[in-house]
């Protein structure tokens, strides 16, 4: 048992998938000696060697394609997009290919790869090098979207998406990358995808979140109990497909919910959470489901960030507004 | 490797006649009724996708005809352990690589099935790739894995001249030459582009050029000529074995009908422009060199195309005779194990 920051959890779940499974190998942009612009193939290429941890040209096409013809011809890639914003160019690969091999061979050839990006805003990155685009991801039939909300979670669902023997997305919200840090045993045993976990107990209402807006919800919680409403705390972690049983039973039992991510709002992923909820669970409902998002704004620059992000204030407003609903 | 700016690689010319010595391969007569064999398969094969799909019996089809010399030529000099990587227009060498005329039947005929291909050879092979050119940095990656995994294969895709305009062709040469990967990119340049020209396609001279980029060898090869096609390729894929990495391959043809079944190719070229091509073309330049070199017979002829068209009637009777899958097969293969949601979802539609 460890202390380890998030970043420091994936660089050890990459060794420990390395050490595992010879078939494992990396692949990205300064991953190697450079250790990636996060450090979270830090010291890797010194421990496995350059053939299985690969720095590539500039080349992002390139980059998810040949993680999906390794895939296909039997590795097991986990390739890295340096930042989401440069994740576009991939998608062809993703959608079209990875997603899509196991179904038009009907089993013949099959893609376990993984592609991990670092995404989402709070840094003071760059432009393009804050956006949280997994609405897109999601939308696609065959790809996985999986996303951690902690160091411990990392570590598990990133050995589950390499394990995995279908592509799987494996967003590092990298504001969490050094915010904090928890117990992360390496121990090898993955967490497993399509759940979603209940981070916290509660009666009045759910919030459902994931990544890295589960800080600003958990803030929120706490506030709330102070003022004697007991939130339940859902970190959805596999987006695609995400554990609707979860969500359903939990919005049964509180009658309230409210969604929270950073990504704009239309289309965004609560999107699909509040429709299914109006599906299947309308009649629990004691209020209307709430959306706090980012804005169909481009992704602000450094400066207005702030005023894009969710914050804690944004989450307690709309779990005031559907706890005084009448 | 010559300079691909100023030699084209020829064999026989447009009327058999030898143009310089033959590789060894090509003295012996029962290699080269091998080679005619399977090109004229091909283009019965593709005769017959088209008048299925005029009928209404088959999908949007994209035949190989004038071209049948590039799929065969390279797929008669792979070996069991490389993997082929094909576009939509290399039914001839998926053939030669084991694909049944009932598979591909099935798959143009809009039947995933088509893709699950039986045959030992053909089992690790891709599927064609629709989007065009995205198969490269794909193949790319095989040649990675082979590597990886110590195999001595090499990785062969093809695609048509539109392709090399794609990114995804440029980045993938490039990353076969950083890590000198075995892999044969091969480049069917028949011209066109659905309407679009080669020479409104790019400005460079030869696509094969292209290779300098990337610092990996490019040839250019005539590509109605199969045993210039089979020998370039020979060497392309020893130079992988061998270590030193990929090659790019151009094989100068003419697209003699349309772009695919869906296409009208006398809206954007006249007839004048096409039919010298007819002179020029694959099949009967071999034949003609079999006839004056080999003592290729009427009988022989006769036979050969009678059978040719027998299996591709067989075939498509198969094909015809197939029942579609259950419609709850397009959720089986979407996860190794299907998830919750999707379960509930395959739930909507019938079992049989």
């Amino acid at each position: 048992m460890t202390e380890m920051t998030m970043i420091e959890a994936i660089r050890t779940a990459l060794a420990r998938a390395m050490d595992d499974d010879p078939d494992v190998i990396l692949m990205g942009e300064d991953v190697g000696i450079n250790g990636g612009v996060f450090r979270a193939t830090d010291g890797l290429i010194q421990r496995f060697g350059a053939s299985r941890v690969r720095d590539t040209p500039l080349s992002e096409t390139a980059i998810a394609g040949v993680a999906v013809g390794a895939a296909v011809q039997g590795l097991r890639p986990v390739a890295e997009i340096q930042f989401m914003g440069f994740l576009y160019p991939a998608i062809d690969q993703l959608a079209n290919h990875a997603a899509r091999f196991r179904n038009r061979t009907r089993g013949r050839l099959t893609c376990p790869m993984v592609l991990r990006a670092p995404y989402g805003g709070g840094i003071g990155a760059p432009e393009h090098h804050s956006e949280s685009m997994e609405a897109m991801l999601a939308h696609i039939p065959g790809l996985r979207v999986v996303s951690p909300s902690s160091p411990a979670k990392a570590y598990g669902l990133l050995l589950a998406a390499i394990r995995d023997p279908d592509p799987v997305v494996f967003l590092e919200p990298k504001r969490l990358y050094r915010a904090g840090s928890e117990t992360v045993t390496d121990d090898g045993a993955a967490l497993p995808l399509d759940t979603a976990f209940r981070l916290r107990e509660g009666a009045d209402l759910t919030i459902v979140g994931w990544g890295a807006m589960l800080s600003e919800v958990n803030e929120a919680a706490d506030q709330l109990a102070g003022e004697g409403i007991s939130a339940e705390v859902i970190d959805l972690a596999t987006l695609k497909p995400y554990d609707r049983a979860m969500v359903r039973a939990s919005v049964e039992k509180t009658g309230r919910c409210v969604i929270v991510h950073e990504a704009p709002l239309t289309a965004g992923f609560g999107a699909e959470i509040a429709a299914d909820l109006a599906e299947h669970s309308l009649t629990s409902l004691l209020a209307p489901v709430h959306r706090v998002t980012g804005y169909d704004t481009v992704m602000p620059y450094p400066r207005l960030e702030a005023h894009y992000m969710p914050s804690t204030e944004r989450i307690l407003k709309a779990a005031r507004a559907v706890m005084e609903f009448q | 490797m010559p300079d691909p700016n100023v030699e084209m690689i020829r064999y026989l010319d447009a009327d058999g006649t030898p143009v310089q010595d033959l590789p060894d391969f090509a003295r012996q007569r029962d290699t080269l009724v091998d080679l005619y064999a399977a090109m004229v398969r091909t283009r019965a094969f593709d005769a017959k996708a088209v008048a299925l799909q005029r009928t209404g019996r088959l999908g949007t089809y994209g035949s190989s005809l004038g071209q049948e010399a590039i799929g065969i030529g390279v797929a008669s000099v792979m070996l069991a352990e490389d993997v082929f990587i094909p576009s939509f227009r290399e039914h001839g060498a998926q053939m030669m690589r084991g694909v049944s005329m009932e598979e591909l039947f099935l798959y143009w005929g809009g039947d995933e099935r088509g893709n699950d291909f039986a045959a030992p050879l053909a089992r690790r092979d891709f599927p064609v790739c629709v989007p065009v050119g995205s198969q490269f940095p794909q193949a790319a990656g095989v040649a990675l894995a082979l590597v990886q995994k110590g195999a001595r294969g090499v990785a062969v895709a093809v695609a048509g001249d539109g392709a090399t305009s794609k990114g995804d062709f440029y980045e993938a040469m490039n990353m076969v030459g950083v890590w000198q990967l075995p892999a044969v990119f091969v480049i069917n340049n028949n011209q066109w582009a659905i309407s679009l020209r080669r020479q409104d396609q790019t400005a460079a001279e030869t696509l094969a050029q292209k290779s300098v980029a990337a610092g990996i060898p490019g040839v250019v090869v005539d590509g109605n000529d199969v045993i210039a096609v089979r020998q370039v390729t020979a060497q392309a894929l020893s130079r992988a074995r061998a270590g030193p990495g990929g090659t790019l391959i151009e094989c100068v043809t003419y697209r003699l009908g349309d772009h695919t079944t869906s296409d009208d190719a006398s809206r954007y070229r006249e007839d004048e422009e096409v039919s010298p091509h007819w002179r020029q073309e694959p099949v009967l330049r071999l034949r003609n060199h079999l006839v004056a070199a080999h003592g290729w017979s009427k009988d022989e002829e006769e036979a050969l195309l009678r059978e040719s068209n027998d299996s591709v009637d067989k075939a498509a009777e198969v094909y015809l005779a197939t029942q579609p899958d259950r419609p709850r097969a397009m959720f089986e293969h979407m996860f190794a194990q299907m998830p919750t949601e999707l379960a509930q979802q395959a739930g909507d539609v019938a079992d049989d």
